[in-house]
């Protein structure tokens, strides 16, 4: 197996590795790799920060080990090899009646590396996370030893495994429970929020299937922690052909993100939706996957890139944190587009799983003079 | 009416890219290379992925002995045959240079082993009277370069071929499609210094597909090949040898 020595990232362009990787197109080459040198796995690098980095080691990117191995459309039992792309598994069995249970904001997430996050979706209150849908993993540990493992064959590896960044081993393939998928469309209802009250108390009244807020970081005063909120559930449409994809063609320069370009894009954007809201029927990876019509869209944040800071809140804090957090945010006057407000249930997979009960926010910041300090704070 | 395609070199990234797009659009595949084991995987993953049915068969590009099974699976369908050459091995000029032996397996992987399957295909293309035929070639054969003539020799004779064949079938209907790809993120490359302007195996296979609908005979992929290929072949001769492009 060559090795290909270059310098990689994850999602947000920060922080850079410099090492060696090998990409495997086969799948009896895995375990014979692993017991010649271990090597932790990476999947599609969409991990905003260093979580898919080993620098000066050597690492596997997983991708090109995508083979779908078994389904079984009675109970909607998947097996597919690490490498597969949640995106794909929705628009390959969506269509059969069957979907991933739990989607991140990206359909260019491997299976491996949604397990190895134990990720949530837009529908974690209800559904819990994706660990929590898995019911086999293959594993291949440091020694290129192959085993499978479930929660009742190996329950502490199988929970570290979940939301385990990788560090037991590298997943080679996993079983899967997809849920049911009724049509090839989402109805969504949009409504504007005028305050960051008015944001929480809405979240806690939603029954929808999914809920996710998009918050204004900018807006101050009266309005401070306005924006949309979008609820979905499942609907019966026709599934859309796939969609042609745009790209930025090449890395913008750092100031094309700034206050004025973040501001006017977020006025726009609460703007979309009228005043007294709007209710329409999306298909499914405009819903789920709203950003990835633009591939590369990372590049708009010029070469520093950005980091994405997300936290989650307990129910009783979240209102008292949330303002401090808008606070500081907007007073520190660095502009951060499209922020994340969820609300995630108790549902989790693994022992270092990210979900509680509470409400999350994410928010993504460019790497700018000021952007560590506001982290850091 | 249903499409087959015969998939020669199954296991090349390109190829397993272009499998799948074929069996999304519902066609039958007769995989053929040379691991059982990877091929019945393939061929599982392609039918899960919308393909009717998918053949594992075995085979060597280096014993013409082996190309029978893959012919005969295709003669028991009916409608389209169509195949789809993407064998090829590339050793590095320098292994080469030190092994003049190596000469003649690079010559029979790109050039005259995926001729003779494809000899001993023509006829029963020629008797079903129509489908395509793809020819999986590289910018490489346009021009004899420092860094690797071998492989760029043999994919010369191979396009050579290919032109020749199209002569031959186009007469019964058949499309020979030659393709020069620039660089392809794949096995082949992966870790190899010097790569610019690389593709991925996905956007290939979708440039293949276009290619058979729009019938075409030769394309460069992506396009913009065609003209650092054009500007590449017009170097005279008297400056290109002292370069080392
Ligand atoms: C636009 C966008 C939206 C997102 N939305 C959400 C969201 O809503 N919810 C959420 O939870 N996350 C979200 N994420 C984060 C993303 O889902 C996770 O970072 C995910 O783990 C990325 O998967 P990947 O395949 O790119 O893995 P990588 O980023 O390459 O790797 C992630 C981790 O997984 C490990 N890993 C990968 N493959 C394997 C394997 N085969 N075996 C063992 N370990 C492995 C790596 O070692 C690493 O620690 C989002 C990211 C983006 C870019
Ligand atoms: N990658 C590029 O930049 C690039 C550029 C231009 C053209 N191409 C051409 O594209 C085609 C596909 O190459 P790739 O890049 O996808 O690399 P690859 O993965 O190395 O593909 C080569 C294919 O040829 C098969 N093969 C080699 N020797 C064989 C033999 N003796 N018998 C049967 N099959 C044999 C390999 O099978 P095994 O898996 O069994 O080895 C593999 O399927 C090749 O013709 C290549 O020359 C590639």
């Amino acid at each position: 197996m060559r090795w290909k020595t270059t310098t990689y990232s994850g999602w947000g362009n920060h922080l850079r590795a410099t090492g060696q990787l090998a990409r495997p197109e086969k799948t009896a080459l895995l375990a014979p790799l692993l017991a010649d040198e271990p090597a932790p796995a990476i999947g599609n690098r969409r991990s905003y920060g260093d979580a898919c980095l080993n620098s000066d080691g050597r690492a596997i990117d997983m991708t090109r080990l995508d083979n779908l191995i078994g389904f079984d459309p009675d109970s909607g039992t998947l097996h597919a090899q690490a490498g597969v792309l949640i995106g794909d598994i929705l628009d390959i069995f969506g269509p059969l009646g069957w979907m991933p249970a739990v989607m991140p904001g990206t359909g260019f997430v491997t299976l491996g590396g949604a397990i190895a996050n134990d990720v949530h979706g837009k529908n974690h209150e209800l559904t819990g996370s994706f660990g929590q849908h898995v019911a086999s993993i293959e594993l291949i540990n440091q020694a290129g030893d192959i085993e499978t493992i479930t929660t009742e064959t190996h329950p502490d590896l199988f929970r570290a495994t979940i939301g385990g960044l990788g560090q037991t081993g590298v997943i080679a393939s996993a079983t899967l429970r997809l849920a049911r998928c009724p049509g090839g469309t989402i109805a969504v209802s949009e409504r504007r929020m005028a305050d960051l009250d008015a944001f929480l108390d809405a979240f806690h009244g939603s029954t929808a299937t999914y809920q996710v807020g998009w918050i204004d970081m900018g807006a101050r005063g009266e309005s401070m922690g306005r924006g949309i909120l979008e609820e979905g559930s499942p609907a019966e449409g026709r599934f859309a052909k796939p969609r042609k994809l745009r790209a930025v063609p090449f890395t913008l320069p750092g100031f094309a993100i700034n206050r004025l370009s973040v501001r006017a894009f977020n006025a726009l954007y609460l703007r979309r939706v009228p005043k007294s809201g709007r209710e329409r029927e999306r298909p499914l990876r405009d819903f789920f996957f709203p950003l990835d019509r633009v591939l590369n869209w990372n590049r708009v944040y010029g070469k520093r890139g950005f980091q994405q800071f997300q936290c989650i809140l307990p129910d009783e804090t979240a209102p008292a944190a949330l303002r401090e957090m808008l606070d500081l945010i907007s007073a520190s006057g660095i502009a951060s587009p499209l922020s994340v407000l969820k609300r995630l249930g108790p549902g989790r997979a693994g022992m270092l799983s990210f979900p509680m009960q509470g409400f999350t926010l994410a928010v993504d910041i460019a790497t700018k003079k000021g952007s560590n300090a506001l982290l850091a704070s | 009416m249903t499409e087959t395609w015969i998939i020669l070199g199954a296991s090349s990234a390109i190829a397993r890219a272009f499998a799948r797009q074929q069996a999304a659009t519902g066609a039958r595949l007769i995989l053929a290379g040379r691991n059982h084991q990877e091929l019945l995987e393939q061929a599982q993953d392609l039918c899960l992925r919308g393909a009717p049915e998918a053949d594992a068969a075995e085979f060597d590009i280096r014993n013409p002995g082996t190309f029978a099974p893959i012919i005969d699976l295709a003669a028991q369908t009916t409608g389209t045959v169509n195949a789809a050459v993407f064998v090829g091995s590339m050793p590095e000029q320098a292994d080469i240079d030190r092994d003049p032996d190596l000469l003649d397996t690079v010559v029979l992987d790109n050039f005259t082993g995926p001729a003779h399957f494809l000899h001993a295909l023509a006829p029963l293309l020629e008797a079903r009277g129509k489908g395509t035929v793809i020819g999986i070639g590289s910018v490489a054969g346009d021009r004899g370069r420092l860094g690797n003539y071998a492989y760029g020799a043999a994919k010369a004779g191979f396009h050579t071929y290919l032109s020749g064949l199209r002569n031959r079938l186009g007469r019964k209907g058949v499309q020979v499609i030659t393709v020069k790809p620039g660089f392809v993120d794949t096995a082949m490359t992966w870790g190899i210094e010097g790569m610019f302007l690389v593709a991925s195996p996905e956007d290939i296979a979708k440039a293949l597909i276009t290619a058979t609908r729009k019938r075409k005979n030769e394309i460069y992929t992506p396009w913009f090949w065609r003209y650092i290929m054009l500007i590449i072949r017009n170097i005279p001769e008297f400056i290109f040898k002292k370069l080392s492009i």
